[in-house]
């Protein structure tokens, strides 16, 4: 366990000497009081849109941090060839793919924290409202969604080649089951057989992100998620990122680590 | 010799841009085009249709149907008011587009979604305003949208001068719009009280109403009618009752409901009347 956390906290203090965060923290914010000193009718306590772009800018922030992240570690590590030294310490496999994920994770995590607060004070500040529970509940969920993406990415990063077609598989992914994975069955029913069969299948094969995306209920302020399927979401995540990472070991276990 | 060749190309580059910054105003239509028009061109109106779409989003609540859902999206008149409110019932019943859970997925997902049919109230009308304008601003011919806006600020919002400047602002960019005109129209009347110019206001509009309806094969009767009741009830107001039953009479002949107008017109043709006891006295 200890080297776990070691190999994480390695992730960690990358992600805050990387630009990266920094770069999509300012541009997120930059937008967002761009789109606040928008006059409406003269009326400054509408909050909908803006919380509705702070939202959105902070989920495509989350996921190019979560993937891009992830998608250069291993290969990192087999180019500048410390992946070497690291295994020699000994350090098994099972543990750099453990360390890597939890690292980035937690490093994500923290990203969404700053971005959250950040959300927090615009929204407060427009509307005078806190609803800091419905932001906590957001932004667990989020992060939940983002453990699955960062255990695909992982798996990704030992199964491409290169990180730039590893980080664009993840995002089209990750993008289309966001969009449409939701209403793959509604898709189904109007193709033929096989085509029907298969899409359906895929319909319950695919990890769900759609469900971790509350945007609408705290913009729309519709009440919170009920905590038991707050719960079982997170369940659900759990295992789809643990059946990940497990894809990932068998994977990386056979590995040739020289290029 | 690095500084004078440096000098050399920022002299240079002043006096391209001396040379084409008066061309380049002409390339978008005299200068006179907005940014968004310069950089999106036509596509620009998709996306005021997408965003006044977005208003009506955002007056459900989010409580919407995608493109995968069979039903379609609610009418864009009802965002314009409950001015029907027989039609509410059937409204919430025709937008119950999720019906009972496909199955387990489905079923789970409605616990982070929206499932519940509410409009926005209170004052949070206003949440759809931004879009309404940012439509506008994609597209100045969108007439609906000056109209919509208006309708919540003057009477859910009471900004009865934004509703006012909006409105001249979509006439401004619409001279011909006898949409504008009449709900510049209403505000006069119903907010301002200032009849006259009302109904100036609804005059032209019903002149505008009659110079498209020559162009067009079926004119929109519906339109016409509300106009010429609106003046009917002005003039009636206002005690002209000769000129009140002339635009009931118009409204007659386009109204599904004539024997409702035909009540009114004897209404007021009995008090045109001479009384006959006042008269003996």
């Amino acid at each position: 366990m200890k080297i776990v956390s070691a190999l994480a906290g390695i992730v960690v203090k990358e992600l805050y000497r990387r630009k990266d965060f920094y770069v999509l923290f300012v541009l997120t914010a930059l937008v967002t009081v761009m789109m606040a000193s928008i006059n409406f009718f003269h009326d400054k306590s509408i909050a909908g849109y803006l919380k509705e772009a702070c939202l959105w800018l902070i989920w495509v922030s989350a996921l190019v941090i979560a993937i891009v992240t992830t998608a250069r570690q291993i290969p990192a590590e087999r180019e500048n060839r410390t992946i070497f030294p690291l295994l020699a310490k000994p350090v098994t496999r099972n543990q750099v793919v453990l360390g890597k994920f939890g690292g980035c994770w937690l490093a994500t995590g923290i990203a969404l924290v700053v971005f959250y607060v950040f959300f927090t004070i615009v929204a407060g500040t427009r509307e005078n409202q806190w609803p800091i529970v419905n932001y906590l509940q957001a932004l667990w969920l989020q992060w939940m969604m983002l453990a699955i993406v960062i255990a695909l990415a992982l798996l990704g990063s030992i199964v491409f080649a290169a990180p730039s077609s590893n980080s664009t598989i993840c995002f089209v992914i990750v993008i289309g089951i966001l969009l449409v994975g939701g209403h793959l069955d509604q898709v189904a029913l109007r193709q033929s057989e096989p085509v029907r069969t298969i899409t359906y299948a895929l319909y319950f094969l695919i990890p769900h992100l759609e469900w971790y995306d509350v945007r609408q209920l705290v913009f729309f302020e519709q009440g919170l998620v009920p905590w038991s399927a707050c719960g079982l979401a997170t369940l659900y995540a759990a295992f789809y990122s643990a059946m990940l990472l497990l894809a990932t070991w068998i994977l990386f276990r056979r590995k040739a680590l020289n290029l | 010799m690095p500084y004078l060749l440096l000098a050399l190309l920022a002299t240079l580059c002043f006096s391209v841009a001396t040379y084409l910054q008066p061309r380049t105003a002409s390339w978008s239509q005299r200068g006179q085009d907005s940014v968004m028009k310069v950089l999106l061109g036509d596509g620009r109106r998709l996306l005021a249709n997408h965003l006044f779409a977005k208003a009506d989003v955002y007056f459900h609540s989010g409580y919407y149907p995608t493109i995968f859902d069979s039903t379609e999206p609610p009418k864009e008149k009802h965002m314009l008011g409950h001015e029907h409110e027989g039609a509410e019932q059937e409204h919430e019943e025709e937008e119950d587009f999720m019906g009972k859970p496909r199955n387990w997925v489905d079923a789970f997902s409605r616990n982070f979604k929206i499932t519940k049919h509410t409009h926005l109230e209170n004052g949070r009308e206003k949440e759809i305003l931004p879009w309404l304008k940012l439509s506008a601003e994609m597209d100045p011919h969108l007439i609906e949208t000056y109209t919509v806006a208006a309708y919540w600020l003057a009477n859910h919002l009471g900004k009865v001068s934004d509703a006012e400047e909006f409105l001249r602002q979509g006439l401004r960019e619409n001279p011909q719009s006898y949409e504008i005109l009449f709900a510049l129209g209403r505000i006069y009347y119903n907010q301002y009280h200032d009849a006259a110019r009302a109904r100036n206001v609804w005059e032209l509009a019903l002149k505008r109403w009659r110079a498209r309806a020559a162009e067009q094969k079926q004119p929109n009767s519906i339109d016409f009618e509300q106009i010429v009741v609106n003046l009917g009830r002005l003039e009636e107001d206002q005690g002209n009752l000769v000129s009140a039953i002339q635009y009931y009479e118009q409204a007659k002949q386009v109204s599904p409901a004539p024997q409702h107008l035909q009540k009114q017109i004897d209404d007021l043709k009995r008090k045109l009347e001479p009384n006959p006891q006042a008269s003996r006295q």
